[in-house]
Protein backbone atom coordinates (compact mmCIF):
# COMPACT_ATOMS: atom_id res chain seq x y z
CA UNK A 1 0.00 0.00 0.00
CA UNK A 2 1.29 3.40 -0.89
CA UNK A 3 0.82 6.75 0.80
CA UNK A 4 -2.31 8.80 0.23
CA UNK A 5 -1.60 12.50 -0.22
CA UNK A 6 -4.48 14.96 -0.26
CA UNK A 7 -4.53 17.97 -2.56
CA UNK A 8 -7.03 20.67 -1.62
CA UNK A 9 -8.97 22.46 -4.33
CA UNK A 10 -10.15 25.94 -3.30
CA UNK A 11 -12.26 28.19 -5.53
CA UNK A 12 -9.52 29.68 -7.72
CA UNK A 13 -6.88 26.97 -7.24
CA UNK A 14 -4.88 26.48 -10.47
CA UNK A 15 -2.27 23.84 -9.83
CA UNK A 16 -4.25 21.19 -8.00
CA UNK A 17 -4.25 18.81 -10.99
CA UNK A 18 -0.53 19.31 -11.68
CA UNK A 19 0.14 18.58 -8.02
CA UNK A 20 -1.94 15.39 -8.15
CA UNK A 21 0.03 14.37 -11.23
CA UNK A 22 3.36 15.01 -9.50
CA UNK A 23 2.25 12.90 -6.54
CA UNK A 24 1.27 10.07 -8.88
CA UNK A 25 4.59 10.28 -10.76
CA UNK A 26 6.43 9.97 -7.45
CA UNK A 27 4.54 6.75 -6.77
CA UNK A 28 2.01 7.92 -4.18
CA UNK A 29 -1.76 8.11 -4.46
CA UNK A 30 -3.24 11.61 -4.85
CA UNK A 31 -6.55 12.24 -3.09
CA UNK A 32 -8.66 15.20 -4.19
CA UNK A 33 -9.87 17.23 -1.21
CA UNK A 34 -12.52 19.94 -1.54
CA UNK A 35 -12.42 23.25 0.34
CA UNK A 36 -15.78 22.41 1.93
CA UNK A 37 -14.61 19.03 3.27
CA UNK A 38 -14.88 18.88 7.03
CA UNK A 39 -12.47 15.95 7.32
CA UNK A 40 -9.34 14.89 5.48
CA UNK A 41 -10.48 11.38 4.44
CA UNK A 42 -7.60 9.75 6.35
CA UNK A 43 -4.88 11.09 4.06
CA UNK A 44 -1.28 10.78 5.23
CA UNK A 45 -0.24 14.26 4.10
CA UNK A 46 -1.78 17.36 2.52
CA UNK A 47 -0.65 19.74 -0.22
CA UNK A 48 -2.19 23.20 -0.53
CA UNK A 49 -1.61 23.99 -4.20
CA UNK A 50 -0.91 27.18 -6.13
CA UNK A 51 -3.43 29.49 -7.71
CA UNK A 52 -5.44 32.53 -6.79
CA UNK A 53 -8.01 31.24 -4.34
CA UNK A 54 -10.82 33.74 -3.81
CA UNK A 55 -9.07 36.00 -6.31
CA UNK A 56 -6.50 36.95 -3.67
CA UNK A 57 -9.21 39.28 -2.32
CA UNK A 58 -8.45 40.93 1.03
CA UNK A 59 -4.98 39.34 1.11
CA UNK A 60 -3.64 36.29 -0.71
CA UNK A 61 -4.85 33.25 1.24
CA UNK A 62 -6.81 35.28 3.79
CA UNK A 63 -10.24 33.94 2.88
CA UNK A 64 -9.18 30.35 2.07
CA UNK A 65 -7.59 30.16 5.48
CA UNK A 66 -11.13 30.08 6.92
CA UNK A 67 -12.41 27.33 4.57
CA UNK A 68 -13.99 24.35 6.35
CA UNK A 69 -11.16 22.06 5.21
CA UNK A 70 -8.58 24.26 6.91
CA UNK A 71 -9.92 23.46 10.34
CA UNK A 72 -8.72 19.81 10.28
CA UNK A 73 -5.62 20.82 8.30
CA UNK A 74 -4.56 23.30 11.01
CA UNK A 75 -5.45 20.95 13.84
CA UNK A 76 -3.64 17.95 12.35
CA UNK A 77 -0.64 19.96 11.11
CA UNK A 78 -0.04 21.01 14.70
CA UNK A 79 -0.14 17.31 15.64
CA UNK A 80 2.45 16.40 13.00
CA UNK A 81 0.55 15.84 9.74
CA UNK A 82 2.92 16.71 6.87
CA UNK A 83 1.61 19.76 4.98
CA UNK A 84 3.20 21.42 1.96
CA UNK A 85 2.03 24.84 0.74
CA UNK A 86 3.07 25.86 -2.75
CA UNK A 87 2.71 29.52 -3.79
CA UNK A 88 -0.90 30.32 -2.83
CA UNK A 89 -0.65 27.36 -0.45
CA UNK A 90 2.35 29.02 1.23
CA UNK A 91 0.31 32.23 1.53
CA UNK A 92 -2.54 30.26 3.14
CA UNK A 93 -0.11 28.66 5.62
CA UNK A 94 1.18 32.08 6.74
CA UNK A 95 -2.37 33.42 7.00
CA UNK A 96 -3.26 30.38 9.11
CA UNK A 97 -0.17 31.08 11.26
CA UNK A 98 1.12 27.57 10.69
CA UNK A 99 4.22 29.31 9.35
CA UNK A 100 5.56 32.62 10.67
CA UNK A 101 5.75 35.87 8.71
CA UNK A 102 3.54 37.05 5.88
CA UNK A 103 3.38 37.39 2.10
CA UNK A 104 3.04 40.71 0.28
CA UNK A 105 3.05 41.97 -3.31
CA UNK A 106 6.30 41.67 -5.26
CA UNK A 107 8.42 44.77 -4.65
CA UNK A 108 8.45 45.60 -8.39
CA UNK A 109 4.60 45.45 -8.46
CA UNK A 110 4.53 43.05 -11.45
CA UNK A 111 3.54 39.44 -11.91
CA UNK A 112 6.66 37.36 -12.43
CA UNK A 113 7.09 34.05 -14.24
CA UNK A 114 10.56 32.57 -14.62
CA UNK A 115 12.75 29.56 -14.17
CA UNK A 116 14.22 30.22 -10.73
CA UNK A 117 17.46 28.99 -9.23
CA UNK A 118 17.18 28.00 -5.56
CA UNK A 119 19.42 26.57 -2.90
CA UNK A 120 18.01 23.87 -0.65
CA UNK A 121 19.03 25.06 2.80
CA UNK A 122 17.29 22.43 4.89
CA UNK A 123 17.15 18.83 3.68
CA UNK A 124 15.82 17.50 6.98
CA UNK A 125 12.11 18.35 6.58
CA UNK A 126 9.39 15.86 5.64
CA UNK A 127 9.31 17.36 2.14
CA UNK A 128 13.04 17.84 1.40
CA UNK A 129 14.85 14.70 2.57
CA UNK A 130 15.57 13.54 -0.99
CA UNK A 131 17.65 16.69 -1.55
CA UNK A 132 21.01 17.34 0.01
CA UNK A 133 21.62 20.49 2.02
CA UNK A 134 23.23 23.12 -0.19
CA UNK A 135 21.94 21.53 -3.41
CA UNK A 136 21.11 24.01 -6.17
CA UNK A 137 17.91 23.41 -8.12
CA UNK A 138 15.89 25.13 -10.84
CA UNK A 139 12.11 25.20 -10.58
CA UNK A 140 9.50 27.56 -12.04
CA UNK A 141 8.29 30.59 -10.11
CA UNK A 142 5.09 32.45 -10.99
CA UNK A 143 3.39 34.86 -8.67
CA UNK A 144 2.17 38.33 -7.83
CA UNK A 145 2.47 38.23 -4.03
CA UNK A 146 5.77 36.51 -3.42
CA UNK A 147 7.51 38.92 -1.06
CA UNK A 148 8.20 37.14 2.20
CA UNK A 149 8.29 39.51 5.19
CA UNK A 150 8.72 38.98 8.92
CA UNK A 151 9.99 41.06 11.80
CA UNK A 152 13.69 40.96 12.60
CA UNK A 153 13.19 38.70 15.62
CA UNK A 154 11.38 36.10 13.48
CA UNK A 155 13.98 36.31 10.71
CA UNK A 156 16.83 35.86 13.18
CA UNK A 157 15.02 32.91 14.75
CA UNK A 158 14.36 31.25 11.36
CA UNK A 159 18.02 31.68 10.37
CA UNK A 160 19.36 30.46 13.71
CA UNK A 161 17.15 27.37 13.70
CA UNK A 162 17.85 26.47 10.06
CA UNK A 163 14.22 26.99 9.16
CA UNK A 164 14.86 28.83 5.91
CA UNK A 165 14.27 25.79 3.72
CA UNK A 166 14.90 27.41 0.32
CA UNK A 167 16.70 30.56 -0.74
CA UNK A 168 16.63 32.41 -4.06
CA UNK A 169 20.00 32.30 -5.81
CA UNK A 170 21.52 34.87 -8.20
CA UNK A 171 18.33 36.95 -8.33
CA UNK A 172 15.75 37.91 -5.74
CA UNK A 173 12.53 37.91 -7.80
CA UNK A 174 10.21 39.71 -5.38
CA UNK A 175 12.06 41.51 -2.61
CA UNK A 176 11.71 38.68 -0.09
CA UNK A 177 13.71 39.39 3.06
CA UNK A 178 16.95 37.36 3.33
CA UNK A 179 16.19 35.97 -0.19
CA UNK A 180 13.75 33.56 1.45
CA UNK A 181 11.89 31.32 -1.03
CA UNK A 182 10.50 28.86 1.50
CA UNK A 183 10.46 28.05 5.18
CA UNK A 184 9.57 25.22 7.52
CA UNK A 185 7.93 25.05 10.93
CA UNK A 186 9.91 23.95 13.96
CA UNK A 187 8.94 20.29 13.63
CA UNK A 188 9.74 20.13 9.92
CA UNK A 189 6.35 18.74 8.92
CA UNK A 190 4.93 22.01 7.56
CA UNK A 191 6.80 23.55 4.62
CA UNK A 192 5.82 26.45 2.38
CA UNK A 193 7.53 27.92 -0.67
CA UNK A 194 6.67 30.25 -3.53
CA UNK A 195 8.24 28.35 -6.48
CA UNK A 196 6.40 25.41 -8.02
CA UNK A 197 8.07 21.99 -7.69
CA UNK A 198 4.98 20.31 -9.22
CA UNK A 199 5.82 22.01 -12.54
CA UNK A 200 9.27 20.43 -12.67
CA UNK A 201 8.65 16.70 -12.47
CA UNK A 202 8.81 15.52 -16.09
CA UNK A 203 11.69 15.90 -18.55
CA UNK A 204 9.26 16.57 -21.40
CA UNK A 205 7.74 19.68 -19.83
CA UNK A 206 9.11 23.12 -19.06
CA UNK A 207 12.85 23.45 -18.57
CA UNK A 208 13.29 19.71 -19.03
CA UNK A 209 14.52 19.33 -15.48
CA UNK A 210 12.89 17.23 -12.82
CA UNK A 211 14.27 19.20 -9.88
CA UNK A 212 10.84 19.39 -8.22
CA UNK A 213 10.22 15.65 -8.03
CA UNK A 214 12.21 15.08 -4.79
CA UNK A 215 9.52 16.98 -2.85
CA UNK A 216 7.09 14.22 -3.63
CA UNK A 217 9.53 11.30 -3.33
CA UNK A 218 10.73 12.71 0.02
CA UNK A 219 7.28 12.64 1.55
CA UNK A 220 6.50 9.24 0.04
CA UNK A 221 9.62 7.71 1.59
CA UNK A 222 8.85 9.28 4.93
CA UNK A 223 5.28 7.96 4.94
CA UNK A 224 6.07 4.50 3.64
CA UNK A 225 8.97 4.03 6.06
CA UNK A 226 6.94 5.40 8.96
CA UNK B 1 -27.96 51.47 10.94
CA UNK B 2 -24.59 52.76 12.00
CA UNK B 3 -21.25 52.68 10.29
CA UNK B 4 -18.04 51.38 11.79
CA UNK B 5 -14.80 52.05 9.94
CA UNK B 6 -11.80 49.75 10.12
CA UNK B 7 -8.57 51.22 8.75
CA UNK B 8 -5.75 48.80 7.97
CA UNK B 9 -2.18 49.91 7.29
CA UNK B 10 1.02 47.98 6.68
CA UNK B 11 3.23 48.15 9.74
CA UNK B 12 5.58 51.14 9.50
CA UNK B 13 8.71 49.01 9.09
CA UNK B 14 7.33 47.11 6.08
CA UNK B 15 8.17 48.37 2.62
CA UNK B 16 5.15 49.69 0.70
CA UNK B 17 6.07 49.72 -3.01
CA UNK B 18 2.57 50.92 -4.03
CA UNK B 19 2.84 53.93 -1.74
CA UNK B 20 6.31 54.63 -3.10
CA UNK B 21 5.04 54.50 -6.69
CA UNK B 22 2.31 56.99 -5.79
CA UNK B 23 4.82 59.25 -4.04
CA UNK B 24 7.16 59.20 -7.04
CA UNK B 25 4.32 60.24 -9.35
CA UNK B 26 3.50 63.36 -7.31
CA UNK B 27 6.22 65.72 -8.60
CA UNK B 28 5.15 64.97 -12.19
CA UNK B 29 1.64 66.07 -11.22
CA UNK B 30 2.92 69.30 -9.75
CA UNK B 31 2.66 68.20 -6.11
CA UNK B 32 5.86 69.08 -4.34
CA UNK B 33 6.78 68.63 -0.72
CA UNK B 34 5.30 65.16 -0.10
CA UNK B 35 8.14 63.08 1.26
CA UNK B 36 6.33 59.78 1.79
CA UNK B 37 3.06 58.05 0.88
CA UNK B 38 1.75 54.85 2.43
CA UNK B 39 -1.30 53.10 1.07
CA UNK B 40 -3.77 51.23 3.23
CA UNK B 41 -7.26 49.74 3.23
CA UNK B 42 -10.49 51.09 4.63
CA UNK B 43 -13.46 48.86 5.46
CA UNK B 44 -16.89 50.41 6.08
CA UNK B 45 -19.14 48.09 8.06
CA UNK B 46 -22.86 48.91 8.11
CA UNK B 47 -24.12 47.60 11.43
CA UNK B 48 -27.76 46.71 12.10
CA UNK B 49 -28.90 48.34 15.35
CA UNK B 50 -26.93 50.49 17.76
CA UNK B 51 -23.16 50.29 18.02
CA UNK B 52 -22.43 49.61 21.66
CA UNK B 53 -19.23 48.44 23.33
CA UNK B 54 -20.11 44.79 22.77
CA UNK B 55 -20.53 45.34 19.01
CA UNK B 56 -17.30 47.30 18.83
CA UNK B 57 -15.49 44.53 20.70
CA UNK B 58 -16.76 41.95 18.21
CA UNK B 59 -15.68 44.10 15.27
CA UNK B 60 -12.29 44.53 16.91
CA UNK B 61 -11.97 40.73 17.05
CA UNK B 62 -13.04 40.48 13.42
CA UNK B 63 -10.47 43.07 12.38
CA UNK B 64 -7.75 41.33 14.34
CA UNK B 65 -8.45 37.85 13.00
CA UNK B 66 -9.60 38.54 9.45
CA UNK B 67 -9.63 42.10 8.06
CA UNK B 68 -6.02 42.63 9.09
CA UNK B 69 -3.12 40.21 9.34
CA UNK B 70 -1.44 41.54 12.45
CA UNK B 71 1.83 39.88 11.48
CA UNK B 72 2.22 42.55 8.79
CA UNK B 73 -0.54 45.10 9.40
CA UNK B 74 -1.90 47.46 12.07
CA UNK B 75 -5.57 48.41 12.30
CA UNK B 76 -7.91 50.88 14.00
CA UNK B 77 -11.65 50.57 14.64
CA UNK B 78 -13.91 53.63 15.01
CA UNK B 79 -17.54 54.64 14.69
CA UNK B 80 -18.09 56.91 11.69
CA UNK B 81 -19.29 60.06 13.49
CA UNK B 82 -20.13 61.91 10.25
CA UNK B 83 -22.44 59.14 9.09
CA UNK B 84 -23.97 59.08 12.58
CA UNK B 85 -24.56 62.87 12.64
CA UNK B 86 -26.14 62.94 9.16
CA UNK B 87 -28.99 60.69 10.26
Amino acid sequence: MTARIGVVTFPGSLDDRDTQRAIRLAGAEPVALWHKDKNLHQVDAVVLPGGFSYGDYLRAGAISRFSPVMEPVIEQAKAGLPVLGICNGFQILTEAHLLPGGMLGNDHLHFICRDQKLRVENAATSWTSDYSAGQEIHIPLKNMDGRYVADQYTLDKLEAEGRVAFRYLDFNPNGSLNDIAGITNEAGNVVGLMPHPEHAVEPLIGSGRTDGLPFFTSILKKLVNA
Amino acid sequence: MARVVVDVMLKPEILDPQGQAVQRALPRLGFEGISDVRQGKRFELEVDGPVDDAVLARIHDLAESFLANTVIEDFTVRVDEVAEAAK
